[in-house]
C-alpha cells in the first residue's frame, strides 16, 4: 500500500448522494480473479451520461472526489475502492461514507475525509472552479486557494497505516501471542465455539 | 460487583475483545467465516504471495453462489455442466481450488447443501447465536436473525481474517429499533423491514448495530428473522441482531454443524444470557407502530424509496431536503415513472423469487400459497424461482411447491444468488420492470438497464398474477 501524506490537485466535483458501490463498479466488473485494471469500469453508469464530470477534461487525473452524504454505501465490493484506486483517486471527501467502503478505501491507501455539507458544498464550488484543493493528512486540514481551511477528523489506527503505508495484516499477525491465548480459553471454556466445520 | 446493563451487541462485543489498543480499537475474535468465490480470489492470491496460511481453516466455510447459473447443473450422465462466462467460470475454479489448498471445507456446486451463504450458513448449524460472523458480503447481516453479530467485510478484511481469524474494529453504537403491536393480515417480515428502512432511511443506521425488538420479533418464524436482519444494511446499519430465544434454539437443534450432546445443553445454557439486560441504554431508539406497515414496494433506486401498495409514485417536490428531490428526479427518470401513478397500476414484465432475503422454505410457500391454482399473466414475460439452497429445493420439491410454481408459469432454477446482482446469466432486460424480492433496487442491479420493484415473495406473486404490482391482500 502506497503511503499517503499531503495530496494536491483537482478535484472532482460529483456531489451526488448515495453514491453507492454498484455505481463506483458495476457487479459485471465483479468477475477479475486482480485487483488491477478496474479503473475501465469506474462510475460507468454515470460515464454513459453526456457531459459527465468524470470525463470532463478539466478533471482528467484529479486525485480527489467530491461526493454528497452516505458514500460507498451497498454491497461491501472492495473492487470499489480498487477501481478507484486505477482512476487515480487518492481521497474521497463527502459529509458521510459507508462503514464497509470506508475501512475498503483505507485499506488500499485512499484517504476518506468527513466534513459537514456545507464546507462540502463550498469545496464542490472551488473544484468546479478547476482550482486545486490541499488535503495534509498530518494537519487533518483541507485547503483552498482561497483561503479556506477546514479540519477533519480521523481514526489514530487509520491515519498511522495510512501515513506509513502499513499492511494491517502483517501488524496482526505479529499478535499472534494473544490471539493463541485467547483461543486457548475458549477451547477450554467453550469447545464448541472452536469447532465450526469439524462438527460435522 | 454486578456488572452495569448492557445491550446484547455490547455483550457479544465483549466476549470477542482480544485486546483494546490505546486508540480504542479492538482486535476482535472472528468465530464464523463465510467465502463465496467473488469477493476472496484477491485474498487467497495475497496469502499465497506472502507465504501465509489460515490461521484456523475449520472455522471458515467456502460456497460458490453469486456466478453460478442457474440451469441444470449436471447433464443426463451425471457429468458437472462446463460453465460458459469464462470469467465467471474462472472465478470459480479458483474458489474451487484456493478452499481445498488452505484446508477450508468447500461445498461444491453440485452438492445439495449449496446455496447462497447466507442461506447455508445458518441452515447447516455452522452460523450460531453469539458468535461473530463475517463473510466478504454485506448482507452477512442476515446471520443477526439468530442472535449473532454478523455483518460484511472487504476482500482485505477477508484475508486479514483467514490470516489471524480477527479483524481491528471500532465499536458501533447500540441501536434499537422498537416495533410496537401486531402485524395486520397479509403483512409479512420483508414489508416490516422495508416500511423500517422506508422509515429511518438508508443511511439511518450509519455507525450503528441495531437490535430489533418487540413481541413481532418475538413472534417471527427463524427464517422470517433472517429476513429482517437481511436488510439492515440497506438502513445503513453495520448489523442487526434480534435475541436468540426457544424458537431459534428449535431451528438449530440436530443441524450438521451446531453443537451436539452436552455441549448443545452448555452452548443453549450460554445462549439464554444473551439478551439486552433491563436498563442498558441505546444510542439511538426508533418506534415503529406494527398497525402503521402495509405490503410495501419500493418505487425508486434506494431502498429508502418505500410506498405502501395503496401509495402512489411521490413527486420530487414531496421531499423537503433538495438532494432529495433531485434523487428522486433521477430515480423516476430510471424508473420510466410518472408522479402520482397509483403503485398497482405499474405493469410488470419480470418477477424474480430468490436472493438470501426471501429464498427459504417458507418464503417459496408463501409465494406458491397465493399462485396455486392460478397462472402468471401473459405480460409478465420471465417469472423465476430460485431456492436458497439445494436442501431448500429437495424439502420445496417434497411439498409439491415446484408444480405450484411450474403449473403457474414460472421456471423453477437451481439455488443461487441469480438475477439478485445478475453476474450470472439471469438478467432483467433493459428497460423492463421486476417485482422482486432480493433486497436492493440499485440502478442496474439486476441487469444494466433493469427496473427493479422490491417486494415480499407473497407481493411477487400477486404481481405475476396480476400482471402489474398487486396488494396480495386482494388475493388470498
Ligand atoms: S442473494 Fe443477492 S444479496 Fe444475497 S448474497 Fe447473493 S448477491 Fe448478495
Amino acid at each position: 500500500m502506497q503511503p499517503l501524506t499531503r495530496v494536491e490537485g483537482r478535484a472532482i466535483p460529483l456531489g451526488l448522494k448515495n453514491v453507492d458501490t454498484d455505481i463506483i463498479i458495476p457487479a459485471k466488473w465483479l468477475k477479475t480473479i486482480s485487483r488491477e485494471g478496474l479503473g475501465a469500469g469506474a462510475f460507468e453508469v454515470l460515464r454513459a451520461e453526456p457531459g459527465n464530470v468524470f470525463d470532463n477534461p478539466a478533471y482528467q487525473g484529479a486525485p480527489i472526489l467530491i461526493a454528497g452524504d452516505n458514500y460507498g454505501c451497498g454491497s461491501s465490493r472492495e473492487h470499489a475502492a480498487w477501481a478507484m484506486l486505477d482512476l487515480g483517486i487518492r481521497v474521497v471527501i463527502a459529509p458521510s461514507f459507508s462503514d464497509i467502503h470506508s475501512g475498503n478505501a483505507v485499506k488500499n491507501g485512499i484517504l476518506p475525509v468527513v466534513l459537514p455539507q456545507d464546507a462540502v458544498d463550498r469545496l464542490l464550488e472551488v473544484a468546479r472552479e478547476g482550482l486545486e484543493i490541499t488535503v495534509d493528512l498530518e494537519a487533518q486540514t483541507v485547503t483552498t486557494p482561497y483561503q479556506d481551511r477546514f479540519a477533519f477528523e480521523i481514526d489514530p489506527f487509520r491515519k498511522h497505516c495510512l501515513l506509513n503505508g502499513l499492511d494491517e495484516v502483517g501488524l496482526t499477525m505479529a499478535r499472534g501471542e494473544a490471539i493463541g491465548g485467547f483461543e486457548a480459553q475458549r477451547t477450554a471454556a467453550q469447545p464448541w465455539l472452536m469447532r465450526g466445520t469439524a462438527a460435522a | 460487583m454486578a456488572s452495569r446493563p448492557r445491550t446484547l451487541y455490547e455483550k457479544i462485543w465483549d466476549a470477542h475483545v482480544v485486546e483494546t489498543r490505546d486508540d480504542g480499537t479492538a482486535l476482535i475474535y472472528i468465530d464464523r467465516h463465510l467465502v463465496h468465490e467473488v469477493t476472496s480470489p484477491q485474498a487467497f492470491e495475497a496469502l499465497k504471495v506472502a507465504g501465509r496460511p489460515v490461521r484456523r481453516p475449520e472455522l471458515t466455510l467456502a460456497v460458490p453462489d453469486h456466478n453460478l447459473p442457474t440451469t441444470a447443473r449436471v447433464d443426463a450422465s451425471g457429468k458437472p455442466v462446463p460453465i460458459a462466462d469464462p470469467e465467471s467460470a474462472a472465478q470459480l475454479a479458483a474458489l474451487e481450488v484456493n478452499a481445498p489448498a488452505f484446508g477450508i471445507r468447500y461445498i461444491p456446486a453440485t452438492a445439495k447443501e449449496q446455496g447462497i451463504v447466507h442461506v447455508v450458513g445458518p441452515e447447516q448449524g455452522f452460523s450460531l447465536p453469539g458468535t461473530t460472523i463475517v463473510c466478504g458480503d454485506s448482507h452477512t447481516a442476515c446471520h443477526g436473525g439468530l442472535g449473532a453479530l454478523a455483518f460484511g467485510i472487504g476482500t482485505s478484511e477477508v484475508e486479514h481474517v483467514l490470516a489471524t481469524q480477527t479483524l481491528l474494529l471500532q465499536q458501533s453504537k447500540p441501536m434499537e429499533v422498537r416495533v410496537e403491536g401486531d402485524l395486520g393480515p397479509g403483512v409479512s417480515a420483508k414489508d416490516l423491514i422495508l416500511h423500517i428502512i422506508g422509515t429511518i432511511g438508508a443511511a439511518g443506521g450509519s455507525g450503528y448495530v441495531i437490535e430489533y425488538r418487540g413481541k413481532v420479533f418475538e413472534a417471527m418464524t427463524l427464517e422470517e428473522r433472517l429476513t429482517v436482519c437481511n436488510m439492515s444494511i440497506e438502513a445503513g446499519a453495520r448489523a442487526g441482531l434480534i435475541a436468540p430465544d426457544d424458537t431459534t434454539f428449535a431451528y438449530l437443534k440436530g443441524r450438521p454443524m451446531a453443537p451436539k450432546g452436552a455441549e448443545w445443553d452448555a452452548a443453549v445454557a450460554y445462549w439464554r444470557t444473551l439478551h439486552t439486560d433491563d436498563g442498558a441504554t441505546f444510542a439511538k431508539s426508533v418506534t415503529i407502530n406494527a398497525a402503521d406497515v402495509e405490503p410495501s414496494v419500493t418505487w425508486g433506486t434506494s431502498p429508502e424509496d418505500v410506498v405502501p401498495i395503496g401509495g402512489r409514485v411521490p413527486h420530487p417536490g414531496d421531499f423537503a431536503d433538495e438532494s432529495k428531490r433531485v434523487a428522486a428526479q433521477k430515480s423516476l427518470d430510471y424508473m420510466g415513472l410518472t408522479p402520482g401513478t397509483p403503485m398497482t397500476q405499474v405493469p410488470i414484465e419480470n418477477v424474480f423469487i430468490g436472493s438470501c432475503t426471501n429464498s427459504r422454505i417458507e418464503d417459496l410457500r408463501a409465494a406458491a400459497a397465493v399462485l396455486k391454482g392460478r397462472h402468471k399473466a401473459d405480460n409478465v414475460r420471465w417469472a423465476i424461482v430460485v431456492p436458497g439452497s439445494g436442501l431448500v429445493k429437495a424439502m420445496a420439491e417434497d411439498e409439491g411447491l415446484d408444480k405450484v410454481f411450474t403449473d403457474a408459469g414460472f421456471e423453477w432454477r437451481e439455488p443461487g444468488c441469480s438475477a439478485c446482482l445478475g453476474m450470472n446469466p439471469d438478467k432483467v432486460p433493459p428497460g423492463e420492470r421486476c417485482a422482486s424480492t432480493s433486497n436492493r433496487n440499485f440502478v442496474g442491479r439486476q441487469g444494466p438497464g433493469a427496473r427493479t420493484h422490491l417486494v415480499s415473495p407473497a407481493m411477487a406473486a400477486a404481481a405475476a398474477v396480476a400482471g402489474r404490482l398487486a396488494d396480495v391482500r386482494e388475493l388470498v
